[in-house]
């Protein structure tokens, strides 16, 4: 193998300058292809990242994904229902406080129940409408992270007790109200109860800003007319990753629908792997480039070296050496090539990460772009580069090993 | 004598558009110590004889066995390793890897053998080389020697495995007189002195007379064979 090695070096390092080139074509494809999948999966890492801190990994609601079995389906063999209707609209979780206590035995997380109600906020004059959630604020602040995103107020400020809301910033500049205004809520039985606002939040996300508000559970339940009704679980999981195995578990078991927050996200996710897809094809489509470089390299040395080939096979050399060595030319290009890409991709990728841009929208946070540090770029683009190197280096020497000899010196001589 | 080389019926068509008998029933037997020239016109099939008993290439119709053991069977791989064992090569053009000094071509088909270490085919290229007078020439490249040096070197490389065998092609065709005659001496000492079998295609017949058998090719049919072998 070291005498191929040795021969395999002096053909490319007689072609020093084409060497180079094709060497660079390889660096180039793996050096962006690692600075893009470093940026795609920063971009992809981070966006999953907030999703995953900002929702409930798992959200059990009372609704149903399919209307309960009808006694007509047990008595009668074909049966046709449709148009089914749940008996009573104000639905909620039966017997809450077992569901919850079932849950907590056996899944290792956190768990924040809530009753959602529909209603209208209303402040001198001004509507808006909203939805007024009912929590446990200590319970509440281990599954949301919304404790953080107070701009005025607190959401401790709720704890303390009475009748207290905390409502989004957009929601509060509709009203016209501010912090230690007293607002009213009115739900959809036509129930009203005054608010005083203890805290204006901001998360980012304009339907929760300006739609939502924030009260003691009980005061929920008085408001919608439902005595210790809740209808919905959130759970926050230990591992995230989880949730579809859960979900699924808490759906068979309750009865509820219970929906991952891969689920809820289900098209985003999609369209990440579709984005996925596109970003390797356009590396596989680099590579390919990139093999033909060298594709282009060992067919001339193939070409050139045709009176070698002779000599070695009489010398006694094989068509299996023959192929080896020019395929070891093909991929030595492609290693050497993805060493340099890897050194191109890390200054790339690193000087990417030291961009600064100011977000508009808010006018005052300073961010960098997402980039992800992974070795499996590096092996991904390594392997890609490698594998067409070896591609484009076996074609020219499957045709090297098949020259006959004995054509080649009669031509010489 | 044992026999070294044995075809019987040899056949080689090459079958182009027109098909072309290269090679028609020869039948011959070569044996150890030999210096056999094959001479005839342009064309008779000569060089085409030699590639056929190197294995470089395969008979359409007809055996050959190398020291005994047929060729037909063989894979190409066994036909390789059978070349690098027992036959070595010399060409009329030197065809020495460009790349490579005069001591590192020597070396490769003993590094590809690897039969010994490489200080000890250090050594063997060396003392190969030396005995034929390249000693100040080791490391120079075939493109910084005379045409006489590199087929000297083409020699020493073809002994490298020392194979009992040398087939050469036309040994003496690209040099000069004084050159000519070197390399001959050097082809007749290995018969005399290291016990080779020298089998060489040649057109020039003062040579092939000094040569201890001829066989006279003509249409590929051997027309008439002459000289004794060694020992009959």
């Amino acid at each position: 193998m070291h005498l191929i090695l040795d021969i395999a070096w002096t053909h490319i390092a007689g072609r020093g300058r084409q060497t180079i080139v094709a060497m660079v074509g390889v660096a180039v494809g793996v050096g962006f292809s690692i600075a893009m999948a470093a940026l795609m999966q920063g971009g992809q890492d981070d966006f999953v990242r907030q999703l995953v801190d900002t929702m409930p990994h798992v959200e059990v609601s009372d609704e149903q994904r399919s209307a309960r079995r009808q006694p007509a389906e047990d008595v009668f063999e074909v049966a046709a229902i449709s148009g089914l209707r749940p008996r009573d609209d104000r639905r909620g979780i039966i017997n809450p406080t077992a569901a919850q206590s079932w849950l907590e035995e056996w899944i290792p997380g956190r768990f924040a129940a809530r009753l959602n109600a529909e209603g209208v906020i209303r402040y001198s004059g001004r509507e808006v409408g909203a939805v007024v959630i009912g929590i446990d604020p200590e319970r509440e602040a281990s599954v949301s992270p919304i404790v953080e995103d107070f701009r005025e107020g607190s959401f401790d400020a709720l704890t303390a007790g009475g009748n207290n809301v905390v409502i989004g910033d957009t929601m509060a500049s509709r009203l016209g109200a501010g912090l230690g205004d007293t607002i009213t809520a009115v739900s959809s039985e036509g129930l009203t109860r005054n608010f005083k606002i203890v805290g204006l939040f901001h998360t980012g996300t304009t339907a929760r800003d300006e739609g939502e508000a924030y009260v003691l559970q009980k005061n929920a339940q008085i408001l919608s007319n439902r005595p210790n009704a809740i209808n919905r679980i959130s759970i926050k999981l230990d591992d995230p990753n989880a949730a579809p195995t859960i979900a699924r578990r808490v759906e068979a078991e309750l009865g509820y629908k219970a929906v991952a927050w891969q689920e809820a996200n289900e098209s985003i996710l999609e369209a990440l792997v579709v984005r996925n897809i596109i970003m390797y094809t356009v590396v596989a489509a680099i590579m390919l480039v990139a093999g033909f470089g060298i594709f282009n390299i060992i067919s001339t040395i193939t070409h050139e070296k045709a009176r070698d080939i002779a000599i070695m096979k009489s010398l006694g050399f094989s068509e299996a050496d023959m192929r080896r060595l020019f395929v070891l030319e093909g991929l030595a290009i492609g290693a050497a090539g993805s060493l340099l890409g890897w050194a191109l991709g890390f200054s790339i990728t690193y000087a990417l990460s030291l961009v600064h841009f100011e977000i508009a929208a808010t006018g005052q946070e300073m961010t960098r772009l997402p980039i992800a540090w992974s070795m499996l770029h590096y092996l991904i683009a390594t392997a890609s580069a490698v594998g067409s190197a070896a591609v484009a280096g076996y074609l020219p020497a499957r045709r090297a090993a098949h020259l006959n000899p004995v054509d080649i010196i009669r031509g010489a001589t | 004598m044992t026999s070294l080389i044995e075809t019987t019926d040899l056949t080689r068509i090459l079958h182009e558009t027109v098909p072309v008998t290269l090679v028609r029933n020869v039948t011959l037997s070569i044996g150890e110590r030999e210096f056999v020239a094959v001479t005839g016109p342009s064309g008779s099939g000569k060089s085409s004889l030699l590639y056929l008993l190197g294995l470089l290439d395969r008979p359409t119709a007809g055996t050959i066995s190398v020291r005994g053991r047929d060729a037909e069977p063989m894979s190409e791989r066994e036909r390789a390793a059978t070349r690098l064992a027992n036959i070595g090569f010399v060409f009329q053009f030197h065809f020495l890897l460009p790349e490579f000094t005069a001591r590192q071509n020597v070396e490769i088909p003993m590094r590809k053998l690897a039969r010994l270490t490489r200080a000890e085919m250090r050594e063997r290229a060396t003392a190969l080389l030396s005995s034929l007078g390249l000693e100040d020439h080791l490391h120079k490249r075939p493109d910084q020697l005379s045409g006489g040096q590199r087929q000297r070197v083409a020699v020493a490389r073809a002994l490298a495995n020392d194979p009992p065998l040398i087939l050469a092609d036309e040994p003496t065709g690209s040099l000069d007189s004084k050159s000519s005659e070197q390399v001959f001496a050097i082809l007749e000492a290995l018969v005399n002195e290291r016990g080779k079998t020298v089998v060489a295609v040649t057109h020039d017949l003062d040579m092939a007379a000094r040569m201890h058998r001829r066989i006279h090719l003509v249409d590929g049919r051997i027309s008439e064979e002459e000289g004794a072998k060694p020992g009959l």
